[in-house]
């Protein structure tokens, strides 16, 4: 079987001026670059045999969670999916938290129950963690509905992958959310594969934003391997809320394999470079330099603090302990 | 002081009670509102409480039953109709992947305080498609609880728990129950915590749920005319499985037969008769029996149909082959 390629006009490099003061600017790169430095390490430690069952890396797609996030307010509630690493970090739970999770260890956020791809935190008011495909979009319109109807002013953004798209929950979703006005930002994460499925071999109608306006909402596409563009359309579609639930596009692309059982059959070697110039985080440090927003040195120090704070999560969860087997049944219901 | 009542009306004040009584109570599913209700449970509702307490939503099962439950984690206690049993099957998704699972998957952090209220069984002649009884598939999964009120005063009674619970509670209503009548006392305050004997008696231990409970009922009182003193178990409760009421029972009557209206195989009654032989295998004077659905799709036909579900005749002849 021949390789397909994703048949997607590549666009140029994101260039042109950061709109944002020094600080916010670099506030925008250090999470994008601690997310890079996590996973990095995350790919590491699975070779090691420390973190095990589905690992799922964000690795190209940083500016889209790095971006989306800071446009949200502390009290919004976020879901997203298996593929969260990124979310939790930016949303504010600790690496500590989140590297003692992968681990299994009782000091991860779940107390090892969840592993990789169910990070919880009641703090941050994210709720998963989905690692069923669209699992996430109905109860992202169910705690938008609570939120509607306890006259809280509360955004759900609800983050999925083009792949979501196909499931009925997606469809399902979008209509209820539309239909009773509900204030959720639905957030596709195209990266134009689910699994090895590219997205035209997946979709009779590619133009994801086109089916989200069928339901009578406002549609918006972003670059999402341009932190400013993440950004500035996140927080344009969150101003639109108010009249009912809006739904965003980040166009973006994974680097990684799919999971790390992923012989990256289905698509090119050339393709991922291609993709590559458009890499997230150098295109945005290029653009902050030239602006003199950034110094080399301010870059490797910040680059230094992020792989410190890597190493530290690091000891933190090999320090970690192990949940007593006889809390196994724990939690299974409330107590 | 008791009073009379039928089942609808009885669901259909617990509902009220519980929506006049608790803001955060609201009511979901399709056809609740303008309509009343598939079984007319919520009718003069919209009336009263108004269009955001009283959802119509869209044909989406899956959605309705997610939106529950992300309105029971934004601080709502919801009740989610679902219409049928069978149609569920669209939401099991929401229901066994987030529902059951986000409390210990979470660590502890998320709890999902969710009632989902469904129609269930056989019996109507409403064919294979609307017939089906799979409070087993449930009763299977961790993390929910299943309950099945088979008298007045439950149907009465067993929302209430059910709301207060802090975890997802999936109640089974039999239509085949939905015009039963029976006394109920003034203050219906019922547990969601287990079995219930219905009726006393010595020789035989008849147990089962939901639908099948009239019918257990009715084999009792044909074989106390033969001299066999039959007590009845209302299981009541399906997750979690109230192990000491049924071991109490086998091991005073010896002997037990199951009635159930899922399929055999791999069936509630299985995990019934497990029990038994786990706990109670010394006590038994004879092999448990059970009496199931026979494994077919159920037919239109009610000869057919009839032949194909749990009978009191069918009941019985199981206890009378214990005693062979
Ligand atoms: C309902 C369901 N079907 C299949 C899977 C297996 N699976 C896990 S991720 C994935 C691809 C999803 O693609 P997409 O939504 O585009 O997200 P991405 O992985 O690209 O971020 C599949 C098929 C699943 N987890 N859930
Ligand atoms: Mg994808």
């Amino acid at each position: 079987m021949s390789a397909q390629v994703a048949q997607v006009e590549l666009a140029p490099p994101p260039s042109g001026p950061v709109p944002y003061p020094r600080e916010f600017s670099i506030q925008l790169l250090t999470d994008m670059v601690r997310i890079r430095r996590l996973e990095e390490k995350c790919a590491e430690l699975y070779g090691a045999g420390k973190i095990r069952g589905f690992l799922h890396l964000y690795i190209g797609e940083e500016a889209v969670a790095a971006g989306a996030l800071p446009a949200l307010a502390p009290g919004d509630n976020v879901v997203a999916t298996y593929r969260e690493h990124g979310h939790a970090l930016v949303r504010g739970m600790s690496m500590n938290a989140i590297m003692a999770e992968m681990y299994g260890k009782r000091e991860g956020c779940a107390r090892g129950r969840g592993g990789s791809m169910h990070l919880f935190d009641s703090a941050t008011r994210l709720y998963g963690g989905n690692a069923i495909v669209g699992g996430g979009l109905p109860l992202a319109t169910g705690l938008a509905l609570a939120a509607r109807m306890q006259h809280e002013d509360r955004v759900t953004a609800c983050f999925f992958g083009d792949g979501a798209v196909a499931e009925g929950a997606f469809h399902e979703s979008l209509n209820l959310a539309a239909l009773w006005k509900l204030p959720v930002l639905f957030c596709c994460e195209n990266n134009l594969y689910g699994m090895g499925t590219a997205i035209e071999r997946a979709e009779s109608q590619t133009d994801l934003c086109a089916k989200a306006r069928s339901y009578d909402m406002p549609a918006l596409s972003a670059d999402g391997m341009d932190i400013v563009s993440a950004y500035e359309t996140t927080k344009e579609a969150v101003a639109m809320i108010g009249q009912g639930p809006v739904f965003v596009e980040y166009r973006t692309y994974r680097y990684r394999a799919h999971s790390m059982f992923d012989a990256e059959l289905y698509r090119q070697k050339a393709e991922v470079e291609e993709w590559k110039t458009r890499g997230p985080i150098h295109t945005f440090t290029a653009r902050l330099k030239a602006e003199g927003k950034l110094t080399e040195e301010e870059f490797l120090a910040l680059d230094a603090r992020a792989a410190a704070e890597v190493a530290a999560a690091v000891a933190f969860a090999e320090a970690g302990t192990w949940e007593p087997v006889e809390d196994l049944l724990k939690d299974v219901h409330t107590p | 002081m008791t009073r009379k009542l039928g089942y609808r009306e009885a669901m259909r004040e617990a509902m009220h009670e519980a929506l006049a009584s608790d803001p955060r109570v609201f009511l979901m599913g399709e056809d609740v509102g303008r309509y009343g209700g598939t079984y007319a449970f919520s009718k003069g509702f919209l009336d009263e409480f108004g269009p955001e307490r009283i959802r119509d939503t869209p044909l989406s099962e899956l959605a309705f039953v997610g939106a529950g439950i992300g309105a029971a984690l934004g601080g709502l206690r919801p009740i989610v109709e679902v219409m049928t049993v069978n149609f569920s099957l669209l939401a099991l998704d929401q229901i066994v992947n987030t529902a059951a699972l986000y409390r210990h998957m979470s660590g502890g952090q998320f709890s999902v305080p969710l009632v989902i209220r469904m129609a269930t069984g056989a019996g109507r002649q409403v064919a294979a498609q609307h017939s089906h009884s799979l409070e087993g598939w449930y009763a299977h999964i961790p993390g929910i609880k299943v309950l099945a009120p088979a008298t007045v005063e439950d149907a009465r009674g067993m929302l209430a728990p059910a709301l207060a619970d802090p975890d997802p509670v999936v109640i089974f209503e039999h239509a085949g129950l939905f015009n039963l009548e029976g006394e109920v006392p003034d203050d219906c305050t019922v547990d969601i915590a287990g079995a219930k004997v219905r009726r006393g008696g010595t020789a035989v231990s008849i147990i089962t749920y939901g639908g099948s409970l009239p019918k257990a009922l009715a084999a009792a009182e044909t074989l106390a005319a033969e001299g066999v003193d039959a007590e009845v178990v209302d299981l009541r409760v399906l997750r979690p499985l109230d192990t000491a009421t049924i071991v109490a029972s086998v091991a005073k009557c010896r002997r037990a037969v199951i009635v159930d209206e899922g399929w055999r195989s791999g069936s509630l009654a299985a995990e019934v008769m497990a029990r038994i032989m786990e706990n109670a295998f010394f006590e038994l004077d004879a092999p448990v029996a059970r009496v199931c659905s026979e494994e077919v799709p159920i037919p239109y036909a009610r000869h057919l149909e009839e032949a194909a579900l749990p009978q009191p005749e069918k009941i019985v002849a199981a206890v009378k082959g214990l005693f062979a």
